[in-house]
């Protein structure tokens, strides 16, 4: 397209200016991405686990000592349960009620835009704010004779054997601490809307003539939702379940606002163990160690999915 | 019947949405009698502002801060978006797709996992425990979503167009200011709510990179009034309200452009 001698060497005058402009961001993705990402991966395989050896300076290396204690540590073990659990529990929630939102909103039924407007709101409020308001409705009071919250609500209702301790509860299925019940409630009203708003733009996306086209064919509606909308949406799922997964594997503002790591960590979350370790007992190398084992878990999720996806970006 | 079905799930869900709200609006305006446990779930009987007030002079400074943090923070990182994105977009460099995917990445990873050497980097540039220091981080941290929305923008921009300015001799940044900057304005309204929202909700850097009172950000105000026993429930609620007021507001005035912000955040090429 470009013949004239003049455009050619303008385009590579560009060219240059244009890697001069990006050339500061890249460097600074290089440096605070991932020369701090080698660093904390360093001091991860250090003895830094006091603030004197910190002061000191000297590094020794460790090997994986700080990753063998950490894998034997009763605390962190419940985080990797509870994150396994937190996750699934959550993922399912998520996923199901915004699928729920989104075919109910797509009927497009008078008032749909409110509700849909409605469903959405969470998003835009702080985790921070989500968990103080909801440590509040969860709060469970004395029990059984001063219930609080959603307790108290239950004996107004005359449901007093739904009663129970919430988040404060010790009891589990297994490995699976009821006391997260209340904290995935909470993630779930927080990113059901989120996830609505993708499926809606996925099911806006099917042409019409493919819903026309099984209803002449005689299939109702809950056989073209399962067979047709729900395989053409399987892409959504995806990358809901991506998105999702990968924020409930670094989940911290929340649970640190509503429950902090409660009663023998049975709301513990790996980012508020880290926190702990590196800023409240100056053991920097084994929070790093979390760290990185955090960012090895986000990354065996997230890797892929921006391969695939930039790939199919490419027009 | 269908229809009936319908608004009664709609509705069913909706409850569930919005008893955070009911509890936290009728929290916020009880006045200080009506606030004991047995009435959470009454609407206040004589509605009051005490709450609010109380709430707002504990956390006028933290919002003040948190003001000065995100609408620089804000701007900054838009216009850096904006500019890389037309690099990403309309300049074709070698490896440039790959290049993007390494700065992609860069929004996805906990933040713990830099979170030590960042900590330890603004001490060591005299920047840690301020504002101006969580001011670059959230720039820095903002790149690869503000440059993804505004690559994604101009790569909608037909190429002949920018090739066309190059023929007439437009330089590189006559290009952007003749050609793509004036077309830029809903992209710049969708990268700037979500930098704003995001920005203003955020807590793990607001927590770890400022140490005193005075210089935090609301979040970690509010999380620190939450924590303390002392404080009435109507202030804690309160304080919870305000801090998420404004992000609030942007949402119910603009909220359009935030959902075009929320599914940009899902990459999509």
């Amino acid at each position: 397209m470009l013949i004239n001698p003049r455009g050619e060497t303008l385009k590579k005058k560009n060219l240059i200016i244009g890697i001069t402009v990006v050339f500061p961001s890249i460097v600074a993705i290089a440096i605070f991405v991932y020369g701090f990402i080698s660093w904390t991966l360093r001091v991860s395989f250090s003895n830094w686990n006091s603030f004197s050896s910190l002061l000191r300076g000297i590094y020794k290396f460790v090997g994986f000592r700080n990753y063998e204690r950490l894998f034997q540590d009763y605390r962190f073990q419940t985080d990797l349960w509870n994150t396994l659990f937190f996750t699934i529990f959550f993922l399912l929630g998520t996923i199901a009620l915004g699928i729920l939102m989104a075919t109910l909103v797509d009927k497009g039924l008078k008032g749909s835009r409110i509700f849909q407007n409605l469903f959405l709101f969470p998003m835009a409020i702080s985790f921070v704010v989500t968990g103080t308001v909801w440590s509040w409705i969860f709060a469970p009071g004395t029990l059984p004779n001063n219930p609080q919250g959603i307790n108290l609500l239950f004996t107004k209702l005359g449901l007093e054997k739904l009663m129970w301790g919430w988040y404060t509860s010790t009891d589990s299925l297994g490995h699976f601490n009821v006391a997260l019940i209340p904290v995935i409630i909470a993630a779930t009203w927080q990113l059901a809307g989120y996830t609505m708003a993708m499926y809606l733009a996925g099911l806006r996306g099917i042409p019409d003539d493919i819903i026309e086209a099984a209803k002449v064919d005689g299939a109702n509606e809950w056989k073209i939702f399962w067979k047709i909308k729900m395989p053409l949406l399987t892409p959504i799922t995806l990358s809901a379940l991506i998105i999702l997964g990968h924020i409930s594997l670094k989940i911290f503002d929340l649970v640190f606002a509503m429950t902090g790591s409660g009663p023998n960590f049975v709301t513990d979350v790996p980012a508020i163990y880290m926190f702990e370790l590196t800023f409240r007992s100056n053991r920097y190398a084994m929070g790093s160690a979390i760290a990185i084992i955090m960012l090895l878990f986000v990354a065996v999720v997230i890797i892929p999915y921006l391969v695939t996806s930039l790939r199919g970006g490419k027009r | 019947m269908k229809k009936i079905l319908t608004y009664l799930l709609l509705i069913i869900v909706s409850i569930y949405i919005i008893l955070p709200l009911y509890v936290l609006l009728a929290t916020t305006f009880k006045p200080l009698e009506e606030i004991g446990i047995s009435d959470m779930w009454k609407l206040p009987k004589n509605w009051s502002l005490s709450g609010f007030i109380k709430a707002f002079k504990k956390l006028a400074p933290n919002l003040k801060n948190s003001f000065y943090l995100t609408i620089p923070a804000t701007i900054i990182s838009s216009l850096i978006g904006s500019i890389n994105g037309y690099v990403f977009s309309k300049i074709k460099f070698k490896s440039a797709n790959l290049i993007f995917a390494i700065i992609l990445f860069g929004m996805f990873i906990p933040y713990q996992s830099i979170l030590f050497p960042l900590i330890r980097f603004l001490q060591s540039i005299k920047l840690y425990g301020t504002i101006s220091g969580l001011i670059l981080v959230h720039v820095v941290y903002g790149i690869p979503i503000t440059t993804l929305i505004f690559r994604n923008y101009y790569s909608e921009v037909p190429d002949e167009l920018v090739e066309a300015a190059y023929i007439d001799g437009a330089g590189f940044f006559k290009t952007y200011s003749k050609v793509l900057f004036p077309i830029s304005l809903p992209a710049f309204v969708v990268v700037i709510i979500w930098q704003f929202t995001n920005i203003w909700n955020e807590f793990l850097f607001a927590v770890t990179v400022t140490s005193s009172p005075e210089k935090q950000p609301v979040t970690v105000a509010l999380v620190n009034l939450a924590g303390s026993q002392v404080v009435e429930w109507n202030v804690q609620m309160a304080g919870a309200l305000l801090t998420a007021l404004p992000t609030l507001l942007v949402y119910f005035f603009l909220g359009k452009y935030f959902i075009r912000g929320l599914l940009a955040g899902s990459v999509k090429g």
